[in-house]
C-alpha cells in the first residue's frame, strides 16, 4: 500500500513539474474569466452564460488533461524506459498501475478545484452569487474524468500514445451519443446491424449520465438518487476498466 | 543457497505482423556462487539483456525456470533482495538525486531515518554528494550511471544485477564503476553483470560465461578461459635505450620505433619478453609500459564454434 502511495505521489510530482498542465489550467481560467465579457453582450442572460461557459471550460480542460496526461501515464514510462527499474522493484504490476492512476486523479482533482475556485470567484465578481447546484455538476464532471482516465490508461497499456489518444477521444465522443445508438438500433430493419448497435450501446460507457450541466445552469433540481446511481455507475465502470488494464499490463513483455 | 540458479531458460520473441519467431535465449543453464563477481559476455544481440530482463520479470520466459536466493523469479517478493541497473538507464529526469533515491527506497518499503542514512551513504559511495539537490535532467551520462548504481543498492541487496554498467562511459567512469563493483564484492555481495568490454571483465570477474546467439558457449574462471586465449603481440615502451641495445633486441625478431625519448618495441609473442626487459634494464634503460594484446575471449569462442563464418 505504501509502495502504491509512493508511485502515486511521484506521479503527482511529475504532473506538477510539467509545464503543459499549467498552460491548460491557465487557459481554463482565462476562458472562465472571459465569460464575463461574453455575458455582458446578452442583457439579462449574463448569469446563465457565465455558468454555461464556466462549466463547459472546466469540463473541456479536465477532459484534455485526462486524455493527454492519461495516455502517457504508462506508455511514457515504457518509451522512456523508466519502467525497467520500477518493474524490477518488489511491487506488483497492478499496484504500479493503480498508483499511476491515483496520481493523475489527484492531479485532476487539484486542477478542477483551482478552476472551480476561479469559476465561483468570477460568479461573485459578476454579482451573481453562490449556486450549490453547480457543485453537483462539477462533481459529475470529476466522475466522468475518473472514467476517461481509466479508458486512456487501459489503452496505453497495450498501444502507442497516438492510438490511445485517438481511441480514448473516440470513446469520449461515442460515449456522449450512446442513446442515439439505441434509437438507431431500434429503427433499423437489419438484425445484424441492429444487434451491433445495441451491443455498442450496452458495452460502451454512457457518458451522457454525467452531464447535468444544463439542469445546474437552469436551476432544475438534480435528485440525490440520480447522483448516487450515476456515481455507482461511474465507479463500477472505472473499476472494470482498471481490472482489464491490470490484466493486460500483467501479461506484457517489456522488450 | 545459491544466489542465482538458471535452468533451461528460454525466450522466444514473435516479431512483426508475420509473428516470425526469434529465439533470443536458448535453454540457458547457469549457477552462480555466493560472493562472486560473475561476468556475462557476448556480442550485442547475444541474449545478455534478454536473460537479465527474464530474471527481473520484465519479460516472461517461454520455457525454463530460474531461482534467485532459492525463490522463483515469478515471485515478486524475490525482488526485495536484488539490486538492478538496466542498460543505458533512464530515470525520472524531473526528480533531484535525493528525491529519486527516496522514491526508489520507498518502493522497497524503506523509509524514515534508515532511508536518509542509506541515501547519504550511497551518494558518498558514488561520489555524488554535491549533486544531491540537482535534477537528473542536468546529469551527464557518467553521473546517471553512478546514480543508477546507487539506486540499485538502496535496498542493500544480496545479489546485484548490472546490465552493461560500463558501456558508454569514458575511462575514468569505467574505472569508477569497476572500483564500486570490487567494493561491493568486499562487502560480501554477489554481482552478476553483462558486458562486451573484455578488459573490464578480465580485470574484476571471478568467473565468466560466454553467450553466443542465445546459447551458452563456455563458463569458467577467468584464468581457465583467458588461458585458452593466446597472446597475439606485446607492445613495450621504454626510455633511455641505447642504439646498440635496440639493435640487439631487433635481432630477436622484434620491431622498434623511436618516438622522441621513448621507443616502442613490438614482439610477436611473449617468449622473449623477459629477455628484452632484462636487457633494457641492464643498460640503465627504463620500462614505461607493457601491453599484451590478446585475442579476445569472444573471438576465441566464436572461432571455436565456427560462428563467425556468417
Amino acid at each position: 500500500m505504501n509502495r502504491m502511495f509512493a508511485i502515486a505521489s511521484n506521479t503527482f510530482k511529475e504532473n506538477l513539474r510539467d509545464k503543459i498542465l499549467y498552460n491548460l489550467v491557465f487557459f481554463g481560467l482565462l476562458l472562465i474569466g472571459g465569460s464575463v465579457l461574453l455575458g455582458s453582450l446578452a442583457i439579462g442572460e449574463q448569469g446563465k452564460i457565465i455558468k454555461d461557459l464556466g462549466l463547459a471550460s472546466i469540463n473541456v480542460f479536465g477532459i484534455l488533461i485526462a486524455i493527454f496526461v492519461g495516455i502517457g501515464l504508462v506508455s511514457k514510462e515504457i518509451e522512456k524506459r523508466t519502467i525497467y527499474t520500477i518493474i524490477a522493484k518488489p511491487i506488483p504490476r497492478y499496484q504500479f498501475l493503480l498508483g499511476r492512476y491515483s496520481g493523475l486523479v489527484l492531479t485532476l482533482v487539484v486542477n478542477i478545484a483551482i478552476m472551480t475556485i476561479g469559476f465561483f470567484a468570477t460568479l461573485m465578481l459578476a454579482g451573481i452569487g453562490f449556486d450549490g447546484g453547480l457543485l453537483k455538476a462539477i462533481a459529475m464532471i470529476v466522475l466522468e474524468l475518473l472514467l476517461i482516465v481509466a479508458v486512456a490508461v487501459m489503452f496505453s497499456t497495450f498501444t502507442t500514445p497516438t492510438l490511445s489518444a485517438t481511441f480514448t477521444l473516440a470513446i469520449y465522443v461515442i460515449g456522449h451519443m450512446t442513446e442515439d445508438l439505441q434509437v438507431l438500433a431500434n429503427k433499423l430493419e437489419n438484425p445484424v446491424i441492429s444487434w451491433t448497435f445495441n451491443a455498442l450501446y450496452y458495452g460502451l460507457p454512457n457518458l451522457g449520465y454525467f452531464n447535468v450541466k444544463g439542469e445546474a445552469v437552469h436551476g432544475s433540481p438534480i435528485s440525490m438518487n440520480y447522483l448516487l446511481l450515476t456515481t455507482s455507475y461511474g465507479i463500477a465502470y472505472t473499476a472494470l476498466l482498471m481490472i482489464a488494464a491490470s490484466l493486460i499490463f500483467q501479461r506484457r513483455d517489456f522488450k | 543457497m545459491k544466489p542465482l540458479r538458471i535452468h533451461g531458460l528460454t525466450k522466444e520473441y514473435r516479431i512483426g505482423f508475420s509473428r516470425r519467431s526469434v529465439l533470443a535465449l536458448d535453454h540457458l543453464d547457469l549457477e552462480i556462487d555466493e560472493g562472486e563477481v560473475f561476468g556475462f559476455l557476448g556480442h550485442n544481440g547475444a541474449g545478455k539483456t534478454t536473460t537479465i530482463k527474464l530474471l527481473m520479470g520484465l519479460v516472461y520466459p517461454t520455457a525454463g525456470e530460474a531461482w534467485i536466493l532459492d525463490r522463483s523469479i515469478r515471485d515478486v517478493g524475490v525482488k526485495q533482495s536484488i539490486g538492478f541497473l538496466p542498460e543505458s538507464p533512464f530515470f525520472y529526469e524531473y526528480l533531484t538525486a535525493e528525491e529519486f533515491l527516496t522514491f526508489y527506497g520507498q518502493l522497497f518499503g524503506i523509509g524514515g531515518v534508515t532511508l536518509t542514512k542509506k541515501i547519504d551513504e550511497l551518494l558518498e559511495l558514488v561520489s555524488m554528494t554535491d549533486a544531491r539537490r540537482r535534477p537528473l535532467r542536468k546529469f551527464s551520462k557518467g553521473m546517471l550511471q553512478r546514480i543508477g548504481i546507487a539506486q540499485a543498492l538502496i535496498n542493500d541487496p544480496k545479489l546485484v544485477i548490472l546490465d552493461e554498467p560500463m558501456s558508454g562511459l569514458d575511462p575514468v567512469g569505467r574505472r569508477d564503476v569497476r572500483d564500486i563493483i570490487l567494493r561491493l564484492k568486499q562487502e560480501g555481495k554477489t554481482i552478476f553483470f553483462s558486458s562486451h568490454i573484455l578488459p573490464d571483465v578480465e580485470m574484476i570477474c571471478d568467473r565468466i560465461a560466454v553467450l553466443v546467439k542465445g546459447r551458452l558457449k563456455a563458463v569458467g574462471t577467468v584464468q581457465e578461459l583467458a588461458g585458452a586465449s593466446s597472446v597475439t603481440s606485446i607492445e613495450l615502451v621504454a626510455q633511455d635505450v641505447s642504439e646498440s641495445t635496440v639493435a640487439g633486441i631487433q635481432d630477436w625478431g622484434a620491431t622498434a620505433t623511436r618516438r622522441g625519448h621513448h621507443i616502442l618495441i613490438k614482439l610477436e609473442d611473449d617468449k622473449r619478453v623477459n629477455d628484452v626487459i632484462e636487457r633494457i634494464i641492464r643498460q640503465n634503460g627504463r620500462i614505461v609500459s607493457l601491453t599484451p594484446h590478446k585475442q579476445s575471449l569472444e573471438e576465441f569462442f566464436l572461432t571455436e564454434s565456427g560462428m563467425n563464418r556468417i
